[in-house]
């Protein structure tokens, strides 16, 4: 049976998201779940360039992990004695718990079956960039702004939080 | 002429083996003929020049017992660490602490896939080339994170903690700098970027108008920060925390992080090059001699070209490390954020305007820019033949002992 390289290749990255997602989960080490991140976002940047979105691709590493696993990987091992900590939620129990993931599961896999998944197209390679560009500052001008005022606004609370009241 | 390794590969590729088990294994092949025969001896040799050429800077003689001059010091480190032992601290994060150096030195040869030696000699001419070389880079980070962790110890703790912070300040004035010279270009793509300039110095980027011969110097500076060197290399400062996040490390684990530095210094010059020396550029014409009817000799020259011009900027940068002193924890953090930043935006607005009133830039700014840079190398060059004159010190010119 031939099967193609390329679908090879994307089941590999598949499983290198999915499981390192479930190392992300499950692992008893946060630092562990944290660094495990890494798999995740690289390999969804990979899936991304099975997609044909290279720009996207480049970003999704760039952003993710140069920038957000760095800051999570900063908070997790800043945070004092963050091991001992008891996660386990004990005023909610295991039963309502699992009840409540059932249910979840339950309209996931209700909104996947429901969908009405397009066959993909052959995927084009081509560069993506300057569309992308286009898009930002033509049709999509108004979310674009938007976006960038939440981050502004974002930033501005962190420092709010962060800084310290100098007294007189 | 259009070539790439992946024509080559497809090319010597026997009909018998089928192309879906054939491709791969030929690429993982030709990646590592590569690195072997280019990358390694870049860094070792970098190595080496990098001892003799402080050695010399500090009236000291440096390593020449290994080979001519001692140019063949790093085979003899190569060897030497590859018999060591490799130990892992009791108490360490095991895997992570295996897995680190892998992490750290992947982040350094992925640049390679979109350094362009020639005009047709790159691995693979992405479009968004300088966009996956700033993404690329940046899994260093995470490297360097999870090698200070897993050593569980207090110094490598606190230089992977400094040289996070430190790489990820410098990321923001590096990529407003090669913003900067995209919205020149108007390409991400690394052989768009040095086609977009010339082989004269007015034609490059750096001299295109004041602002970005100011985004030149932001952007080597980051770069130097970034690449965890002196003046910025507090994560690993011996005064402090003895070797930073490579304390634990020994054996070859700890050549690895050391490798993937020195050729990160090649990388840095490459990428200096490419954005705004005009790259591989050389005239069509040499001498009544039209390049483009030698296709080799153009090639050899274009790769000469290019080695040359980034190979200055890794001595460039072993000068900074010989004479300047280390900043402070406080004094990096402020220069990046307080100094650089602002400047790297001014630069940016700058280059905007100057590109709304002359959109095909002005030649005559270039040439000014140029002649203002070259008078101020020469005014350095006088009072450095001046202090010598005057301060009459024993010069011992003799290049070899």
């Amino acid at each position: 049976m031939e099967i193609p390289i390329n679908v090879l290749v994307f089941y590999l990255v598949a499983l290198v998201v999915v499981g390192s997602a479930c190392i992300v989960a499950f692992s008893r080490n946060i630092v562990h779940s944290a660094f495990s991140l890494l798999g995740t976002f690289g390999g969804v940047a990979a899936l991304y360039v099975f997609l044909g979105a290279d720009f996207v691709a480049a970003v999704q590493v760039l952003i993710y992990v140069g920038g957000i696993l760095v800051l999570i990987l900063f908070a997790v091992m800043l945070t004092h004695r963050i091991s001992d900590i008891q996660i386990t939620n004990r005023t909610v129990g295991r039963i309502p718990g699992l009840a409540a993931g059932a249910v979840f599961l339950g309209i996931l896999v209700y909104a996947i079956a429901g969908t009405d998944w397009a066959k993909a197209k052959e995927v084009a390679f081509e560069p993506t960039t300057a569309v992308i560009g286009n898009l930002f500052l033509g049709d999509y001008l108004l979310p674009f702004q938007i976006a960038a005022v939440v981050l502004l606004v974002a930033l501005i609370g962190a420092i709010t939080l962060s800084r310290k009241e100098i007294k007189e | 002429m259009e070539f790439t390794v992946q024509d080559l590969i497809q090319a010597l590729l026997p009909g018998a083996i089928p192309a879906p088990v054939g491709y791969p294994l030929a690429a993982i092949l030709v990646a590592f003929a590569v690195l072997s025969a280019f990358v390694a001896p870049l860094a070792g040799v970098t190595s080496w020049l990098e001892r003799r050429v402080w050695a010399r800077m500090q009236s000291r003689v440096g390593p020449n017992r290994v080979g001519p001059q001692g140019i063949l010091q790093w085979l003899a480190d190569g060897v030497k660490n590859i018999q060591k032992e490799d130990i892992i601290p009791a108490s360490a994060d095991r895997k992570l602490f295996l897995l680190a150096p892998y992490i750290v030195f992947a982040g350094f040869i992925g640049a390679f896939v979109v350094i362009p030696f020639g005009s047709w000699l790159i691995p693979a001419d992405l479009n968004i080339g300088i966009l996956y070389l700033l993404a690329i880079t940046s899994l260093a980070v995470v490297g360097i994170l999870m090698a200070g962790w897993s050593s569980n110890n207090k110094w490598s703790l606190l230089g992977g903690m400094r040289s996070a912070a430190q790489i990820v300040s410098y990321e923001i004035p590096a990529g407003l700098s090669v913003l900067t010279v995209i919205f020149l270009s108007g390409t991400l793509s690394m052989q768009g970027i040095i086609q977009a300039q010339g082989w004269a110095p007015q034609d490059w980027f750096i001299f295109y108008n004041p602002f970005t011969l100011v985004a030149f110097f932001m952007f080597f500076t980051s770069a130097l920060a970034e690449g965890n060197r002196t003046p910025f290399d507090i994560p690993e400062a011996e005064s402090e925390l003895v070797a930073g996040y490579v304390t634990e490390y020994s054996g070859m684990r700890f050549l690895f992080f050391f490798f993937a530095e020195w050729g990160n210094l090649y990388v840095i010059g490459a990428i200096t090059t490419t954005l705004f020396l005009g790259g591989w550029q050389i005239p069509a014409t040499i001498f009544g001699v039209t390049m483009a009817e030698h296709p080799l000799a153009k090639g050899v020259l274009e790769f000469t070209v290019f080695f040359v011009k980034s190979y200055l900027w890794v001595l460039v940068a072993m000068w900074i490390r010989g004479t300047l002193p280390r900043v402070r924890v406080d004094q990096l953090m402020a220069m990046c954020w307080k100094y650089m930043v602002p400047i790297a935006f001014v630069c940016l607005f700058g280059t905007i305007v100057l590109l709304v009133i002359w959109p095909d830039g002005n030649p005559a700014l270039s040439l000014a820019t140029l002649g203002f840079t070259t008078l101020v190398l020469v005014y350095f060059m006088w009072r450095v033949v001046y202090q010598i004159m005057h301060s009459r010190p024993e010069l011992y010119l003799k290049p070899y002992v």
